[in-house]
This record gives structure tokens, C-alpha cells and sequence, in this order.
């Protein structure tokens, strides 16, 4: 869906810049395959990682681990999972409420929510290639910290 | 040579991934579809938003850019790069090519720090769905000390990281700058 929005505004954008001006047309396209190019190497080698890592933590190995533990040590077991997976949205909410429904700590589950949006240890590579390797690991290491006291709020707050 | 180094990474897990699949061929053939995958949903999701930034790049002039979000933009630059981000979508790794482009056309290094702390946790569709699954108490809650945690995690790195270390960072985007 967001895909669809983003080729069409992308094609009419084309249309329009071409019939404005041809030749900065024709160095944004250079631009835009320049910079794709830059970053491909490090583009490929996280996109390994992930099938790599995907494929061995499945949903259901994580859904084993998170049920079976609670209290911190379950916090930071999920923690570790949501800093490594890359779990889309769409499939990490709806595990995240069949884990609640059977048994989990809201705070253990907002830990993990968090930690899997604003932690990448997979995605290091490139976030460094783009920032540097002392603002990517602040970035991180932060939001780490972070998602354990967004995590005591929602528990203070969710009951 | 200059290949083999630039392709360390995805060199590396391939090794290991071969190595994977000659003793388990099973696990080894669905960590290489899965990766087959990976690449396919890339391909689907990256030509557009590199083909705007190429054209953004290109008409947007500098002023614009550092008169919206650079120095100086205050509370104006703060709010609009919550907004940017939380109205994209897809995975954080689609925000790292357009901070370049925001780097390059001269907006505040903090200001890029909030727009990727919102690209990560405050993208409207991702919270709409949230609300559906985990319930509105959640969703709200958690969006609102992310808003809080997202400027204070970005001050905070603005302060520790020193000018030079952020002319560095900016360096690698000048040489192809448009003047």
C-alpha cells in the first residue's frame, strides 16, 4: 500500500521535473542510482543477515522463550530478541497479543515492541556507514536503555 | 581486491550460510530463500524513495532545507521532523538514505536525530495498527514517552558528539553537493 503511494508520487514527480527541466532530471536520476550504489555493499550484507537470523529465531522459537519467563530476566531476554529480530509491524503486533492472551507481562511485551523499533543490532552495519560508528552505537544504546522505561510506564499505566 | 572488501559483510554470512546448508540442506534452503526474499522485498520498496531523494536533491534548494530544519529552526524544525517521520513507513533502514539527502541540503544534526528516532517508533500507519492489536492504552502511551524519549536521547547525543566529529559526518556528503 505504501509502496503503491510512494512509485506513483515517484512517477508523477518524474513527469513533472522532466517536462520542467530535462537535464536536472537527468542528474537526479544519476544522484538517486549514485547513492544507491554507495550504500548497495552494505545494503546486501545486512539483508543476508537478516535472512540469516530470521530464519533460526523463527516467531515461534521467540513465543517459547517469552512465555516461559517473566520479571526482569524475561524483560531483558525479550530486550535482546527485539535489539536482534527485525519483525515487521504488521506480523510483530498481532504475536505480541497472542502472547499477552496467554500469559505474558504487558511489560515484557512493550520491551520488546520497543527494543524491535528503535534498537537495529542487525542493521549496525549500515546505520554506521551512514552516521559514524560513535553516533549509530549511542542511537542504539539509548533507545536501549530507553525501552525499559518506556516499558515501566506502560506497565504503570496498562494494567 | 577493492570488491571483496567493500562486500565483507554479505561475503561473510554467505560462508556462513553455505556452510549452514551442507550440513543441514533444509534449514540451509530456507535461510536462503528467506534471503531471496529479503532482497525482492528491497528491490519493491527502494527504487521510489531513491528516485524522490535523487529528485529532491536536485530541485530543493539548500535554503529551503536550512531554513526549515537547520540552525535556528527551533521548535518549528523539532516538530516538522517528528512529523516527517512519523508519516513514512517501512523498515528504519528506508530513513538512513533520506537523512543523507537532509544532511547534505544542510539541516541541524539533531533535527536528523528526532527524524530518525520518529521514523523508528512514530510511523502513524504502524500506530493505528498497534491500537487494533494491543488495545488504545498501549498505543497512546507508548507513543507519548516515545515523543519525550525521541528529543531527549537526540539532545543528548547532539551534546556528546563534538562539532568536529558531526563536520566529519556532514564531510562525507559535500563533495557531492550541489551549490
Amino acid at each position: 500500500m505504501f509502496t503503491v503511494v510512494m512509485y506513483i508520487l515517484a512517477v508523477i514527480f518524474l513527469i513533472v521535473s522532466f517536462f520542467k527541466d530535462r537535464k536536472k532530471t537527468k542528474m537526479a536520476l544519476k544522484k538517486a542510482w549514485k547513492s544507491f550504489e554507495n550504500i548497495l555493499p552494505a545494503f546486501a550484507g545486512v539483508l543476508a543477515l537478516i535472512g540469516l537470523v530470521m530464519t533460526v529465531l523463527t516467531p515461534d522459537i521467540i513465543s517459547k522463550i517469552i512465555g516461559a519467563n517473566t520479571g526482569f530476566l524475561g524483560m531483558f531476554l525479550t530486550s535482546i530478541i527485539g535489539s536482534i529480530t527485525l519483525i515487521p509491524g504488521f506480523v510483530a503486533f498481532p504475536l505480541a497479543a497472542t502472547l499477552l492472551q496467554k500469559g505474558a507481562g504487558v511489560m515484557q511485551i512493550a520491551v520488546f515492541i520497543s527494543t524491535l523499533m528503535m534498537v537495529g543490532f542487525v542493521t549496525l552495519p549500515l546505520e554506521i556507514s551512514y552516521f559514524g560508528k560513535r553516533v549509530a552505537f549511542l542511537r542504539n544504546v539509548l533507545s536501549y536503555i530507553f525501552s525499559f522505561i518506556v516499558a515501566l510506564i506502560i506497565g504503570m499505566v496498562v494494567r | 581486491m577493492n570488491f571483496i572488501k567493500k562486500y565483507a559483510l554479505f561475503i561473510f554470512i554467505m560462508i556462513i550460510d553455505i556452510s549452514i546448508f551442507i550440513m543441514d540442506k533444509k534449514l540451509g534452503t530456507k535461510i536462503f530463500i528467506s534471503t531471496k526474499n529479503n532482497f525482492l522485498n528491497m528491490l519493491a520498496v527502494i527504487p521510489p524513495i531513491f528516485l524522490l531523494l535523487g529528485l529532491l536533491d536536485t530541485w530543493v534548494p539548500r535554503e529551503t532545507i536550512i531554513k526549515l530544519l537547520g540552525e535556528g529552526s527551533g521548535i518549528k524544525g523539532i516538530m516538522l521532523s517528528i512529523f516527517l517521520g512519523s508519516a513514512a513507513a517501512g523498515p528504519l533502514y528506508g530513513a538512513f538514505p533520506v537523512a543523507e539527502v537532509m544532511m547534505k541540503k544542510g539541516a541541524k544534526f539533531s533535527n536528523i536525530l528526532i527524524f530518525l528516532g520518529a521514523w523508528s517508533t512514530l510511523k502513524i500507519p504502524m500506530f493505528l495498527f498497534e491500537m487494533t492489536s494491543l488495545g488504545t492504552k498501549f498505543a497512546v502511551t507508548r507513543w507519548i514517552v516515545d515523543v519525550v524519549g525521541i528529543i531527549l536521547i537526540a539532545a543528548f547525543i547532539d551534546r556528546i558528539i563534538s562539532d568536529e566529529e558531526k563536520k566529519m559526518i556532514y564531510g562525507k556528503y559535500e563533495n557531492n553537493r550541489q551549490v
